[in-house]
């Protein structure tokens, strides 16, 4: 596929963000092209979360733009489906498994509006799509933190979105129900595309499309092979790649892949 | 104990009963989820500052309290949403402050202040019938903001990260609630004093939450146990001379120390195998 064919969702031109005067992301430029599937790896502290916080708005950078679907981020974020690393909640909130997914039809419409058929039907779908049908009644707290997860993610297909942001979708989950979450993001993938924070090199490697490193600065061609330069300049990103022997080769050797640089 | 109903003072204090626990189960159960317990304790003293405001204009105190208590919400709602840490130590300053200002505003007002302890500890059973309309139009407009809001009020109160990211004016609806807190507290004030306030808006939904799960049972059955507290809490001081506020509030947190006790006897968890989320018995 030719990434110039495809419309760009997201782009990001010069963007820097500071946290307390200290620098998270330095110069980034990132292009996001329709029905990509993108997996972002990086050492922790590496800017992976602060990048997608950008992105929807969560954190304002300290200069650079960022367009989404070619409009500013509060306008653009609607058609982006997001999920959260975390959902920090009392365990005892009263809220209902379909309550939270309809968190993501409440946005981007007009107020007061009740909730209709069609929408309850979109909950339902959503609810489908993560095999969480059975469960719509129950209080999210009494759910497993593989449910919850499986919750947050029909929450964000609520939202119909274009773009599907998730940050560690199976940091606490096990590697059985982190396996069919990542079968269903490949499945939407299909008309969705995907933007995901992981370190789970495993599962970035034979699921995405391509592959980002980010250390405070981001490392992206748009492919999937890891660069050298990415390893030079991402030191912490090696460790994990060589160390657990992939299923699908994502260092080319060393010669072959200088070459191709050259 | 129920021929006292034939006195028209006690109709009106088990009508203000009524009202108010409407008002405290619906808003106290968001202010238990929420979590804002303290700022609602801060809403509830820094009224302190309308009441000698209205002794000071020579107007209905409680006008004066509904005013005052809305504009110091808003400011610490302001206070808790844009300051990132520490916020509980400015709204202590905005508790004492507020207060402080009541008194001394008291002190610069002519007169003799005969009543100015019913709204420190309640006066359940001086409740005039100007302020059970007073408390009806407050009720009104509680109820019916939080059925227009109650989705989103919900999914500010869950999430508010998310309920941002799809453009939920979270914000605005924050300062909305705390708005609302600060008129339930003012009702509620009439009741059982301002100190106690935060016992009634918190025991009710607090015991409910430790058997239902859901939000809209929740505020229906905190309702429902406000009512019955304040009935009981009222007909006990009528019955043994007891000061009414306090008697109310023994009462409820006796409810409490019931409902713990009852639910560690029957182990229940709630709902857990209802997936209606059925009450179980009280």
């Amino acid at each position: 596929m030719n990434p110039d064919k495809r419309e760009p969702v997201i782009e990001l031109r010069n963007v820097w963000v500071n946290y307390d005067d200290q620098p998270a992301l330095e110069d980034i430029h990132l292009t996001v092209y329709q029905s990509d599937f993108i997996g972002l790896i990086g050492p922790n502290g590496g800017g992976k979360t602060t990048l997608l916080k950008s992105i929807i708005g969560l954190i304002k950078p300290e200069r650079g733009k960022i367009r989404v679907m070619g409009k500013s981020v509060d306008a653009g974020r609607c058609h982006i489906g997001y999920v959260p690393q975390t959902v920090v909640f009392d365990h005892r909130f009263p809220i209902r498994v379909w309550e939270v997914v309809q968190m993501g039809l409440l946005g981007c419409r007009k107020p007061l509006q009740p909730i209709s058929k069609a929408d309850r039907e979109t909950i339902h779908v959503a609810l489908e799509q993560v095999e969480m049908d059975g469960l719509a009644n129950r209080a999210i707290g009494d759910l497993s933190v593989g449910q919850r997860q499986r919750v947050y993610i029909a929450r964000a297909l609520a939202v119909s979105p274009q773009i599907l942001l998730l940050d560690e979708p199976t940091a606490s989950v096990d590697p059985q129900v982190a396996g069919s979450i990542y079968e269903l993001l490949r499945r939407l993938n299909n008309t969705v595309t995907i933007v995901m924070v992981s370190h789970d090199m495993n599962a970035v490697s034979s699921y995405v499309k391509s592959i980002g490193c980010i250390n405070r600065r981001l490392h992206y061609h748009g492919d999937k092979e890891v660069t050298e330069d990415m390893l030079t300049a991402i030191y912490e990103c090696p460790v994990d790649l060589i160390a657990h022997g992939l299923p699908h080769r994502v260092l080319s050797p060393h010669n072959q892949e200088r070459r191709a640089h050259d | 104990m129920i021929e006292a109903l034939q006195y028209g003072f006690m109709r009106n204090a088990v009508a203000a009963g009524v009202l108010v626990s409407i008002a405290c189960g619906i808003i106290g159960t968001f202010v238990v989820i929420n979590r804002i317990v303290f700022l609602s304790g801060g809403i509830a003293h820094a009224a302190y500052g309308g009441i000698g405001l209205g002794y000071l204009l020579g107007i209905n105190p409680v006008i004066g309290a509904v005013v005052f208590s809305v504009i110091s919400a808003l400011g610490m709602g302001l206070v808790h949403r844009r300051t990132r840490e520490r916020s509980d130590t400015i709204i202590g300053v905005m508790w004492a402050v507020g207060m402080a200002l009541g008194i001394l505003l008291l002190d610069f007002s002519p007169g003799y202040k005969a009543d100015l302890m019913s709204y420190l500890f309640g006066s359940i059973l001086a409740v005039p019938t100007s302020d059970l309309a007073l408390m009806l139009i407050l009720n009104i407009i509680i109820i019916i903001l939080v059925i227009a809001f109650y989705k989103e009020l919900q999914a500010i109160s869950f999430d508010e990260t998310f309920a941002f990211v799809v453009n939920v004016p979270v914000d605005r609806l924050y300062l909305m609630l705390v708005g609302l807190v600060a008129l339930t507290v003012v009702m509620t004030m009439r009741i059982v004093g301002l100190i106690m306030v935060i016992a009634l808006l918190t025991i009710p939904p607090a015991i409910a939450g430790l058997f239902v799960k859901d939000m809209k049972r929740i505020m229906a059955l905190s309702t429902g146990l406000s009512i019955a507290f304040t009935f009981i809490g009222l007909m006990l001081s009528y019955a043994l001379n007891l000061t009414s506020g306090a008697t109310i509030i023994l009462i409820a947190g006796g409810g409490y120390l019931l409902g713990f006790g009852l639910k560690r006897m029957i182990g229940f968890k709630p709902d857990k195998q209802h997936p209606e989320g059925i009450k179980p018995q009280q």
